[in-house]
């Protein structure tokens, strides 16, 4: 078995990256999956920037990940404020209902 | 070197089934606990690696506090039992192939760019790396957190208070019909629109006018 390296936590980023953006193209159906899509994107950002700040031995990305966490708890309340006001408003949170922006 | 891999195939097979999980399955419920069990499995490598701080921070900040938001949402809303199909009718899954085609291009990117990084000969100096430091990851983080990068950490401060206030402010309603306490009706009450003094004789009884 070959040793774990920088490849490997890399390529687990960008599976999971990918998984994210499959979530957010395929559903249509609930948008609380979006969000969580959302959610797993983030994590695979960070799980890029942590590995590179260990392997690299820079402490930086470890800082640069503690930001991005802030940013994506702050995501999370907003987005779900704006959910549960839509909800209130019209009834439903399906995607494919939710087209009034339509233009 | 083999505890490593077993821990780390084991741990990142985890967190990939539950991130396909959470998009795929159709009860909103367990999309949420597969999200919860993927980050966990996330911060066991992070711990594994030497990351010890953030690991803990996410099993607090993710487990903690956002999952708990997701279900809290989940559960008011009733939509639990809204099914989560991908493939319901025929109209709803034109853009299935679309989706599949732009991701599938996006992880061939990401792998052809790790696939094809070349590092320098001398940048894994074993010198500066972090595991030979002296001092823990906790306390390495605290010393640049607080000097170098504390307007930053200030900044992310502000951040939480807007995403905070911003949530109030969205979800906050004004009810109708519904008895409630006026405070500045209190507070601005005074002793002479309560109570009235009069002088009455005696034998005479008192006679209000209403």
């Amino acid at each position: 078995m070959t040793e774990i390296g920088l490849g490997h936590y890399l390529t687990l980023g960008a599976i999971i990256f990918s998984i994210g953006i499959i979530g957010i193209f395929l559903n249509r159906k609930n948008i609380i999956v979006i969000l969580m899509s959302i959610e797993l994107i983030l994590l695979a950002v960070n799980i890029n920037l942590v590995s590179f700040s260990i392997f690299l031995g820079d402490l930086t990305g470890q800082v640069f990940t503690l930001f991005i966490l802030t940013v994506a708890a702050a995501e999370a309340a907003i987005g779900l404020a704006i959910i549960v006001v839509y909800y209130r408003n019209s009834g439903t949170i399906r995607v494919e209902h939710i087209d009034e922006l339509k233009g | 070197m083999i505890a490593h891999s077993i821990f780390f195939y084991t741990f990142s097979i985890i967190a990939i089934v539950s991130a396909i999980m959470v998009t795929a399955s159709k009860n909103t419920v367990h999309s949420v606990f597969f999200l919860i069990l993927d980050f966990i499995s996330i911060s066991c490598l992070f711990i594994m690696i030497g990351a010890e701080f953030l690991g803990m921070i996410m099993l607090i900040v993710y487990v903690g506090a956002v999952a708990v938001l997701f279900l809290f949402v989940v559960m008011m809303l009733n939509v639990a039992q809204q099914k989560n199909q991908w493939f319901s009718s025929e109209e709803s899954s034109k853009h299935i192939p679309v989706g599949l085609i732009i991701s599938t291009l996006i992880f061939v990117e990401l792998i052809i760019v790790v696939g094809g990084w070349k590092y320098k000969p001398d940048l894994f100096d074993i010198n500066n790396s972090l595991e030979f430091a002296k001092v823990s990851n906790t306390h390495s983080l605290g010393q640049v957190l607080y000097t170098d990068y504390i307007h930053v950490f200030q900044i992310s401060g502000m951040i939480l208070l807007v995403a905070m206030i911003g949530a109030i402010v969205l979800t906050f309603r004004k009810r109708v019909g519904v008895k409630t306490q006026s405070y500045i009706k209190q507070i601005s009450r005074e002793r002479s629109d309560g109570v009235k003094v009069l002088n009455v004789e005696s034998n005479k009884g008192v006679k209000i006018d209403d």
